[in-house]
């Protein structure tokens, strides 16, 4: 810079009025060698065999900037390689230059210091505290934020270089955020996942969840033949063989048991297109039975909402607010960048109230929390409310007064109360587990009040990829004229025939146990299915549809944004697009309108040919009012939450996502005054019943529970024997 | 579990900062951890930052940097012998060698009895005295002589 007497750091020098600077002066060329000498001195010459090598911003500057030989002829310093989990290897630790952004990644976004510098000078070195693991559900950007070969991806080792790779873009099935994915691809299969930066939705990142699920694409338990069961064996048969036994199959009970006997489940990871047609297929047919919504239990709110559930903001927006109130949501792990941009927010002195039944570790600071059984969340919520409507000196919608009337607020209701009214920006949001609460409609129709009474935005973080996408699709029961049954009474009352897309019943759905029941029970079960999963026990047919890396289609993000994706690579074996699979079926079953060229004729007939949604979307509940405590539970009661790799078919298939201490196998957890009461020990064998079927796990004291509950996590096979994720558990030593 | 008495001392460190600096406080708390047992466990590091509330990594940075924290045993009494520049021009390495042959130990080794352990220190600052030596981070000795050198540890050897 002119007049300054010495060469300035870029990246620490703040712009002025009227500065003069020459990036290719005599002076700053020097400067820039001598930094790349220093930056060299230690580090190995290793590049032909460093994973990192044609994508290292070291090279990269080496190359650019650096001398072409070194006069350092001592010896390079040694740094030992760390064992920090299955998902990062840090394997090289001699290449680390020390720039801490892997550090600063942690405090600053993961929100837990979990890799540090330690030591100093000469023996200054990035590890864990006492090699320990880095656990963070974020921890796959520090591989993206590490300029050299220090930590790379564990999973990609090895696998493949950099400029092999053909970089398609994609968008994540998982969690509801729609992070924008790079996915990367070789020989026509998936090797690697990267963000691609979108500053409306993932920014720069990605969660571990949606960097490291490509895996299970590759999985050995991937279907690739068309499948039918005769004599109680599999066969694999051709495409035209299984759709013709499919469409006989349902004509035949459509005929003679009636139409009503056919129900169909999708999970909300499916696309856009595939729950349009899936419901179209079954309305074609004559039944209204189809859901996607396979965790829900209360379906009271069902065609009583003036649109879409949805996140009510704009996902962006969730950094600018400033009073948070969040109920029923394993945050963390249902929303890894959705909690970090709250974090981010309480980072600017946001502060956020939790209404919730654990207590997991948010990492970040929680100005109220009331932490109760299932059973008491609408009392609380109520006392909320009570408190609200004194400060605001508001009267009392009739639809809630009820409940409200007789509860007493606690003393931090009233400072949740108090700090909701003291909010400028503020955001009332319901997660997964109000959303699969047996009281879920009267938790809504609270939360609405109370951010009614505080001006603030009200919404869902909805539970997958396509939650919105399936309303939109017409993939509930009550989206005709007529309405058929939702995901739970489809189960009660047994249907004959059933079509699962994408569903693992004993996994996917609110209650197991049913669900299983209900398949044992059916004549006919079509499974269309990426994978040969435990639909092999019960399933008739099983036909091989393609994951999101091998179809088009559209997810509809919660915060109502519809992003279309294109295959990446071509379908495994004879898999095929699912929306392809049902306009066939569509075709053989002579249901008019199933003659679309390709998934953007159907999207376009879905969102009326644009993208935007929003006039579709709507979290306002009417006609429903509150009832004072109409549920009861005797004895221990269950909450369950899904645990963050065990959410869809893709993930559980993830090898390295299931090595990681998120996905070791579930205990029972429970308050140690509870286990004193059982006359158990903390780290027993127990035997958990609910309904007909029970399961061992050793249970383990957790104080940070309420009294009255045992959390038992569901979507894991462990405990697909148990039934409903709430509702009565009975404990006893196994 | 950090002792009453060094959460007590930790307390009155804390009121010099402000409440949500907490974590200022932390090479205090490890240097009462070590006066009171001579040394720095990971234990302690994992006690030091639940009770800060900073996070384990941090503390373990902090201690890892400086180094007269011990993150080991080194005895009931540390010696800490200077061999910066000036100590070394007036005869460091000599009086360092003396002290290794005394007690039969090397640079960071204790004696078989636990007594004493011996510590490389940097520059305390009064160069004039060199070469000295430094007890347990808190006493310094200078203008060091073997007779002088033999007089402080038969006298630490009484204690």
């Amino acid at each position: 810079m002119k007049k300054a007497p010495k060469p300035l750091p870029a990246c620490a020098t703040p712009v002025a009025e009227g500065m003069k600077i020459f990036t290719a002066s005599e002076q700053a060329v020097k400067a820039q060698k001598g930094v790349m000498e220093f930056l060299l001195i230690n580090h190995p010459l290793d590049c032909p065999i460093c994973d990192q090598g044609g994508e290292c911003e070291l090279q990269d500057l080496a190359v650019g900037y650096g001398g072409s030989a070194s006069r350092y002829h001592e010896e390079k310093r040694v740094v030992l390689h760390k064992d920090i989990g299955p998902l990062v290897a840090a394997e090289e630790m001699s290449r680390c230059i020390n720039c801490t952004r892997c550090v600063r990644f942690g405090i600053e976004i993961g929100g837990a210091m979990e890799l540090g510098q330690a030591f100093r000078g000469e023996h200054a070195e990035i590890m864990a505290f006492v090699s320990d693991t880095v656990d963070s559900e974020l921890s796959g950007n520090m591989i993206d934020l590490c300029p050299v070969g220090a930590l790379t991806s564990k999973p990609f080792r090895y696998s493949a270089r950099t400029w092999e790779l053909s970089r398609r873009k994609s968008i994540s099935p998982h969690d509801s955020l729609g992070s924008n994915l790079a996915v990367q691809v070789k020989n026509n299969r998936v090797m690697r996942v990267l963000p691609i930066e979108n500053e409306d939705v993932n920014e720069c990142w990605l969660s571990d969840k949606d960097r490291f699920s490509y895996e299970g694409l590759n999985s050995a338990e991937r279907l690739t033949k068309p499948m039918i069961k005769q004599g109680g064996k599999w066969l694999e048969v051709e495409w035209q063989v299984a759709l013709e036994y499919v469409s006989n199959g349902l004509r035949q009970i459509a005929h003679e048991a009636g139409a009503e006997y056919i129900g169909a489940l999708a999970t909300p990871h499916s696309t856009l297109e595939e729950l349009y047609l899936l419901q179209k297929l079954v309305r074609g047919l004559g039944s209204h039975n189809v859901d996607f919504r396979l965790r829900q239990s209360d379906f009271s709110a069902d065609s009583k909402q003036t649109g879409a559930p949805w996140l009510g903001m704009a996902v962006a927006d969730v950094n600018l607010v400033d009073r948070f109130l969040l109920v029923g949501s394993f945050l963390r792990k249902d929303h890894p960048l959705l909690a970090s941009r709250v974090r981010q927010a309480t980072k600017k002195g946001a502060q956020v109230n939790l209404i919730h039944a654990t207590d997991d570790d948010l990492l970040m600071p929680i100005a109220n929390k009331e932490i109760v059984p299932p059973t008491e969340m609408a009392t609380v919520l109520a006392q909320v409310l009570k408190a609200l409507s004194t400060i605001k000196q508001a009267t009392l919608d009739t639809s809630v007064q009820q409940i409200v009337q007789p509860v007493t607020p606690t003393a931090s209701a009233q400072a949740m109360a108090d700090s909701l009214a003291s909010g400028e920006r503020v955001a009332v949001l319901l997660g997964n587990f109000a959303q699969q609460h047996p009281q879920a409609s009267q938790l809504q129709l609270l939360a609405q009040h109370i951010a009614t009474l505080c001006g603030a935005k009200f919404g869902f973080f909805g539970e997958a990829a396509n939650s919105v996408g399936g309303y939109l699709a017409q993939a509930v029961p009550f989206a005709g004229a007529e309405h058929g049954m939702n995901a739970s009474a489809m189960l009660a009352a047994q249907r004959k025939a059933y079509i699962l897309l994408n569903t693992e019943v004993e996994l996917d759905m609110q209650n197991p146990q049913q669900a299983l029941a209900a398949m044992g029970a059916a004549d006919m079960v079509v499974a269309l299915s990426a994978y040969k999963h435990h639909a092999m026990e019960y399933a008739d047919v099983l036909l091989p549809i393609a994951p999101f890396t091998e179809t088009s289609g559209t997810f509809v993000s919660s915060e109502g944004r519809a992003q279309s994706f294109k295959g990446t690579v071509q379908p495994l074996g004879d898999a095929r697009p699912a929306w392809k699979v049902l306009r066939v079926l569509g075709n053989m079953l002579n249901i008019p309108g199933f003659d679309y060229n390709n998934s953007e004729a159907v999207r376009d007939e879905v969102l009326g040919g644009g993208t935007d949604v929003s006039a579709k979307l709507g979290n306002v509940l009417h006609s429903v009012s509150a009832q004072t405590a109409t549920w009861n539970v005797t004895g221990l009661q269950r909450v369950s939450d899904v645990p963050i790799y065990a959410t869809d078919a893709i993930v559980r298939r993830a090898a390295s996502l299931q090595k990681t201490r998120d996905a070791t196998t579930p205990c029972a957890l429970i308050h140690s005054i509870e286990l004193e009461k059982l006359n158990l020990q903390s780290g027993e064998m127990v035997k958990l019943t609910q309904g007909q079927g029970s399961v061992r796990l050793s249970i383990i004291a957790d104080d940070s529970l309420p009294r009255g509950v045992v959390r038992v996590a569901a979507g894991h096979t462990i405990t697909a024997e148990l039934g409903a994720m709430f509702g009565t558990i009975r404990v006893e030593r196994a | 579990m950090l002792s009453e008495q060094v959460r007590a001392k930790i307390d009155r460190e804390l009121k010099k900062y402000p409440p949500d600096r907490k974590q200022s406080a932390v090479m205090a708390a490890l240097r009462f951890v070590q006066d009171e047992k001579g040394w720095i466990d990971t234990g302690d590091m994992v006690d030091v930052a639940a009770y800060l509330g900073m996070s384990q990594m941090g503390v373990y940075e902090v201690a890892t940097f400086y180094n007269m924290y011990n993150l080991k045993p080194m005895g009931r009494h540390t010696l800490t012998v200077c061999t910066n520049l000036s100590c070394q021009l007036v005869g460091a390495m000599e009086t360092l060698d003396y002290i290794k042959n005394k007690l039969g130990i090397g640079v960071g080794e204790v004696t078989a009895d636990g007594k004493f352990g011996l510590r490389e220190g940097e520059c305390q600052n009064v160069c004039d005295e060199a070469p000295l030596l430094m007890i347990n981070n808190k006493k310094t000795c200078g203008h060091l002589t073997k007779e002088k050198i033999d007089q402080i540890l038969a006298e630490l050897d009484k204690e």
